[in-house]
């Protein structure tokens, strides 16, 4: 048995350096966090967050299933969603709406009925907002895959898809394989009535695989790109890919 | 990992309530009577929550990957240590944290029992992990509702696991209250032992006053 004394001096060696260490350990810590609260940004965030945007979204989509699909409900639990955002959709742009496709073949002018001719699709899905709330919606459209199947079939192998209201104020970029998602519609009705001008009229996307700020309404251009098109929420510090 | 689980379930719970704040529709109270919101708009201008979802979100699915692995690893720990043994509760453990409350309550005044984890901590210890999980899998419905569509139908719907990762949260804030508390009414032995890791037990018949 060792003396008082050591005893002693072993438990207040122990406490010491334990306490250092702990000490030294929250320093770094808060001093990590400082750095990277301090980092430059990129679009809105700081670089290291966004890195780890990326990161996930490369996870996500290694993981991805285009079988896994949105739960649909039955019609009657529809509601009526918020219009939770204006921006471009400027009320004069609606009388001489054309959907402008830029294929890679050339460039194309739709009408509504170009969508309209395609297979008519219902479904009834959780439109989800990135703020969390989330509302029941049945939507009436063209799957986003016949558009392109029947209008620029050429354009498949490219990686992304960039939409943008007709004003260009407002634009969203896809990977090609939410694009293609069953669930992705060129939607023209909502709850059973056509699209009114708040909720994106004539025609806007709808795709549950996406959080509502990728669901652009009153879409003007559709074009095919190789690298990630623009998003303007991606530019102000959100997620590019906001996929579920 | 006990210590690096403060500043991870701190980033977490800020980072949620960043994200919470875009839309706060939680509310304790029965009917049209709130007796609490979550929460106050005095709440978030103190903390200066409003309109940061964005860097909220940021930081929660970064982090998130940390708290995960943190957690993941303590309970490896723990299984291969064979630490598991002093948290994980018993048949009397129940019974006895019973007594441990009515003895902290000032109520009843027989001594504790003298182990590491009395039947109150081992249920306290051992909840607040399987909570951990808990928010792990709520958190991962919320997060991708389609690709894991599976655990969102299991937890109730995309709603409902929303509502529960709150809870859980909820919950986290509670237990850091009640386990301070109960800290420092334990006394600086009981904090060394924290830190340290080694408890400081008296051979000559006085026991400490852990």
């Amino acid at each position: 048995m060792r003396e008082p004394k050591g005893v002693e001096r072993e438990i207040a060696r122990k406490t010491r350096r334990a306490f250092l260490v702990g000490g030294i350990a929250a320093v770094a810590g808060g001093g990590g966090v400082e750095w990277l609260k301090s980092r430059p940004a990129e679009d809105g965030v700081a670089w290291p967050f966004r890195e780890a945007l990326r990161a996930n979204e490369s996870v996500a989509r290694a993981y991805f299933e285009p079988a896994r699909l949105s739960r649909e409900y039955p019609v009657k639990q529809a509601e009526q969603p918020k219009a939770n955002g204006d921006i471009g959709l400027d009320d004069d742009t609606i009388a001489n709406w054309k959907l402008v496709l830029e294929a890679p073949r050339g460039r194309q002018e739709l009408r509504l009925d170009a969508v309209q001719a395609l297979p008519r699709v219902e479904l009834t899905t959780e439109l989800r907002c990135i703020e969390g709330w989330s509302t029941v919606v049945h939507w009436t459209g063209a799957r986003f895959a016949d558009f392109l199947a029947r209008y620029a079939p050429e354009a498949r192998p490219a990686g992304y898809v960039g939409l943008e209201t007709p004003d260009g104020a407002y634009y969203v970029g896809l990977e090609m394989a939410s694009a293609l998602h069953p669930q992705t519609l060129l939607a023209y009705a909502m709850n059973g009535e056509p699209l009114t001008a708040d909720h994106g009229a004539p025609l806007r996307l709808v795709t549950p695989v996406k959080y509502g700020i990728k669901n652009i309404k009153r879409i003007g251009r559709i074009r095919f790109t190789d690298n990630r098109p623009a998003d303007y929420w991606a530019e102000r510090g959100y997620d590019w890919y906001a996929g579920l | 990992m006990h210590w690096i689980n403060v500043p991870l379930l701190g980033v977490m719970l800020w980072s949620g309530l960043l994200i919470y704040w875009a839309d706060d529709i939680y509310r304790a109270g029965i009917g049209d009577f709130t007796l609490f919101r979550f929460f106050p708009d005095w709440f978030y201008k103190l903390l200066n929550v409003p309109f940061r979802l964005a860097e909220g979100m940021a930081w929660h699915f970064l982090f998130a990957w940390l708290f995960t692995l943190n957690g993941a690893l303590y309970v490896l720990y723990t299984a291969i240590s064979g630490e598991w043994r002093y948290l994980v509760p018993t048949r009397r453990s129940f019974r006895e944290a019973v007594q441990v409350m009515l003895h902290d309550l000032g109520i009843r005044k027989e001594p504790l029992p003298r182990r590491k984890f009395n039947g109150a901590q081992q249920i306290a210890y051992t909840g607040i992990v399987l909570a951990g999980a808990g928010s792990v899998v709520t958190g991962l419905a919320v997060y991708k509702p389609v690709q894991f569509g599976w655990l969102a139908t299991l937890l109730g719907g995309y709603q409902p696991a929303r509502l529960e990762h709150f809870a859980l949260a909820i919950g986290y804030v509670l237990f850091f209250g009640i386990h301070i508390t109960q800290v420092i009414r334990a006394g600086w032995n009981n904090l060394r032992a924290m830190v340290t890791g080694y408890e400081v037990v008296s051979t000559t018949g006085d026991a400490p006053n852990a």
